[in-house]
């Protein structure tokens, strides 16, 4: 398969599914890489849970002010009218349901919405959970931006989960290098396909039943 | 006169008892109280119960104190990270205890603690290895978790400017946990930048009341 979105094509197509008004919280990793693509026109408040509401981009070098940074420890800036908060409030915006969109990368996704992106369950690693579970049960939306695929070829969307999961049924629409699904109660409908893609090609590589998409 | 002020950061610190629950605010760098964490080093209280965000980073703050092995148990959200090494090592050698909490529930349940709360039922974890053991209940058709406060004797955090009745105000994203720990802690100690006058905090805009806070100590002089 030759057609696969870029990582950059994947950040631009979530980013043209966030309306203007939005509250959104992207994660740690891929999900950083929407904003880029959020069109300046369009006044979204981007959410970060250390305690910002109206975070801007990165800092010019030499303008990083360590009290000011991101979920990643990352420096980033304040917009205009944006505000600082404490934790409790934070996260009374993420699991009281006032953020619209969070974007969570993952390890796995099962065909009715179970998110698994928090732990390998390998025996060795020291575990490590932030607030991926809050995020993922707290936002009216939650969109996976993922790689269809392991590195060894694996499906990343499956029947069940095999890694320890972080939120049950909680995902609504998955974006891939090869597809963008919706989380559905018939299942795991395709909205759309890399070009040059078939539903039988996706299925091939998809081990969980894809319905076709919508005319 | 009610004066909260310390004259040193080591008076702030002196009795820190060993095997106290101490609440320490920042995440990450940002709001860690350093010049605190410090005087807890030199005071030399062991068998801490730590309440943190992470585990530490690199080799300041709470990462030299659990590098000086003072610390028995830590509950956070995030201990590992690219520069955690000082707990990944301890933690490996069965030398350190972990209790990993959601973000959101460790916060909430500091919040509650600081507000009489006797639990709560979180939606936070449910179905999830986080979530084994504890009580689930179902509330209007959704599944919750009970959660359980977190109490401290101390609370360690770092504010902008403080006053000498112990009224608080942070800087931008320093604040974070600052707040709520303040609340829950029987004895919170706050390092803050500058001592300010009583009155000249705008009483709209004091971020953490001085009813939560017992003593307030200049980081550096």
């Amino acid at each position: 398969m030759n057609n696969r979105y870029t990582r950059d094509q994947m950040a631009a197509r979530v980013a043209q599914d966030i309306p203007e008004g939005a509250y959104v919280n992207l994660g740690i990793g891929l999900p950083t890489k929407v904003a880029n693509y959020l069109p300046l026109e369009k006044e979204i408040f981007l959410h970060s849970e250390n305690g910002l509401l109206g975070m801007g981009p990165a800092p010019a070098p030499g303008e990083e002010d360590e009290d000011l940074i991101n979920a990643g420890k990352q420096p980033v800036t304040l917009l205009t009218g944006g505000a600082y908060f404490h934790h409790a409030d934070s996260f009374a915006m993420m699991r009281g349901g006032h953020l619209d969109i969070c974007v969570l990368g993952a390890f796995q996704v099962s065909h009715t919405g179970d998110l698994a992106n928090w732990h390998t369950g390998a025996p060795d690693a020291i575990p490590a959970v932030g607030g991926a579970m809050d995020l993922a049960i707290g936002a009216k939306q939650v969109f996976v931006m993922m790689e269809h695929q392991t590195k060894t070829g694996e499906s990343k969307i499956v029947e069940r989960c095999t890694y320890p999961l972080t939120g049950i049924g909680c995902v609504s629409r998955i974006y891939t290098d090869l597809a963008v699904l919706d989380v559905t109660s018939e299942g795991l409908r395709v909205r759309e396909m890399a070009p040059g893609l078939t539903l039988a090609d996706l299925q091939a590589v998809t081990a969980a039943p894809l319905l076709a998409p919508l005319e | 006169m009610i004066d909260k002020t310390c004259d040193s950061l080591a008076q702030s610190v002196a009795d820190i008892h060993d095997g106290a629950t101490v609440m320490i605010g920042g995440f990450g760098n940002a709001g860690m109280p350093s010049a605190l964490i410090d005087a807890l080093i030199a005071h030399g209280a062991r068998e801490l119960t730590i309440v943190n965000n992470n585990a530490g980073n690199g080799d300041t703050g709470l990462a030299a104190l659990i590098k000086e092995k003072r610390v028995r148990k830590i509950v956070c959200s995030f201990p590992r990270q690219s520069d955690s090494w000082h707990f990944d090592t301890l933690y490996r050698a069965g030398e350190i205890e972990l209790e990993l909490t959601p973000q959101g529930n460790l916060a909430e349940r500091i919040r509650a603690a600081g507000a009489g709360i006797g639990g709560f039922f979180s939606p936070t974890g449910y179905g999830t290895l986080l979530a084994e053991g504890k009580e689930t209940r179902v509330i209007d058709g959704k599944n919750y978790v009970f959660e359980t406060p977190i109490h401290a004797d101390f609370a360690l955090i770092k504010a902008l400017r403080g006053d000498r009745w112990g009224n608080l105000v942070y800087r931008k994203t320093a604040r974070n946990f600052g707040p709520i720990m303040a609340m829950a802690a029987k004895t919170t100690i706050a390092q803050v930048a500058e001592i300010v006058p009583l009155g000249e905090l705008d009483p709209e805009a004091i971020v953490t009341p001085g009813i939560f806070v017992q003593r307030v100590v200049k980081e550096a002089v």
